[in-house]
């Protein structure tokens, strides 16, 4: 007995992160640890055309962004990895924040280079998001490469792209991966875009 | 034996890797670790906690204090917004905890704007203060959210903690209740 709890106490120090972490995913959040801020280099920039995609999504069909051209302004949200602290908690985030995005008549787009069915469960414990989600699984991390986000380990970085109803990028984050980028930083580039 | 060093060895390292060097929870029966919130940004919720400038708890015009840890980007705590406002109802029409019992949120990790929006998005009457840097979220041993705090003021003494959502608001009420009784 007494053992358990001294096994319980340690497994709580060792849950001790510098994120704050929902209850909503129970034990079920891997820590990668601090990892390197950025590990890649881009290959766009502001003002390039958005080089064209077409990805499944976790709901089913296929994405392809030049669909919205001239209908709606897209954000691209890129985490790194299904199941780690900090993306755990951005998407569920931008879930309540539906109204600003609209207003913006912008659409939201959550990539990751994981599979289907990893992202179906891992999003699930968000509640449910009234954005797509999409794999850039196969092959892997196509898309997240022709952007140049793609790091070493496979994984992409954390990054936000902000892309106008022409199809060009007009604001490019590739944020420090161990940290989630503040909304004020984005809703001041979706206000840009009016 | 051998396994339990090993583990505490292993969490040692792993501890010591951390940005934030953590600190333990607050413990019911101790005094509240000192730490000082902003300003709350509306004049109502001054007067609600009864105070206009940068604050500590015990200063709150009430005998008991909930500190409500949470995040804008944790879907628990979205979850758990509306059974807040219902408890936060309750504490308010009943005349025996009217003014007796206030509640704070701190929004872990959170600007102003990040906790505007959980304000806006759920209509929550209580204040909410953004913790930024994770300092106060850091004080209270890095919990994850939503995490509560309820604190009797004078002294400023930890009654209990929860981590987690209640299952219902009336759950809450009721243990709030019983500690109110206990403080006198």
């Amino acid at each position: 007995m007494k053992k358990a709890l001294v096994i319980a106490v340690l497994f709580v120090l060792c849950a001790a992160t510098a994120s704050a972490r929902s209850q909503a995913f129970g034990d079920d959040i891997y820590s990668p640890g601090d990892l390197k801020p950025r590990d890649s280099v881009l290959k766009v920039k502001v003002g390039d055309m958005a080089p064209d995609f077409t990805l499944p999504s976790v709901s089913g069909g296929k994405v392809t962004l030049s669909d919205y051209r001239g209908r709606k302004n897209v954000v691209l949200s890129f985490v790194p990895a299904a199941w780690t602290p900090v993306c755990s908690d951005q998407w569920p985030g931008y879930n309540i924040i539906k109204d600003v995005f609209d207003s913006h008549d912008a659409i939201l787009l959550g990539i990751t280079v994981d599979s289907i069915p990893t992202l179906f469960a891992w999003t699930n414990q968000m509640g449910k998001l009234w954005f797509p989600v999409l794999s850039d699984f196969c092959p892997h991390g196509k898309v997240s490469s022709t952007l140049g986000i793609l790091r070493s380990d496979c994984v992409s970085e954390r990054a936000l792209f902000v892309i106008d109803k022409k199809g060009i990028i007009r604001y490019i984050d590739v944020h420090d991966i161990n940290k989630r980028p503040q909304l004020e930083s984005l809703v001041k580039e979706l206000e840009k875009l009016k | 034996m051998r396994k339990i060093i090993l583990l505490s060895v292993l969490c040692l390292a792993l501890a010591v890797g951390n940005v934030y060097a953590a600190q333990p929870k607050p413990i019911p029966g101790n005094a509240l670790p000192d730490f000082t919130l902003p300003a709350p940004g509306s004049g109502s919720e001054r007067s609600y906690l009864g105070l206009s400038g940068p604050f500590q708890v015990s200063n709150v015009k009430s005998d008991l204090v909930v500190i409500q840890i949470f995040s804008m980007y944790c879907p628990y705590c979205q979850k758990d917004a509306p059974n807040m406002n219902q408890l936060f109802s309750k504490i308010e029409s009943d005349a025996a905890t009217k003014g007796k019992i206030k509640i704070i949120g701190i929004g872990a990790g959170n600007s102003q704007m990040e906790v505007d929006t959980f304000r806006k998005r759920y209509n929550v009457a209580f204040p909410l203060l953004p913790d930024q840097d994770y300092k106060i979220h850091d004080i209270m041993g890095q919990p994850r959210t939503p995490f509560f705090v309820v604190v009797r003021t004078k002294p400023g003494k930890v009654v209990f903690t929860k981590l987690g959502a209640y299952d219902s608001p009336e759950e809450f009420f009721n243990a709030l209740k019983a500690a109110l009784k206990e403080a006198k």
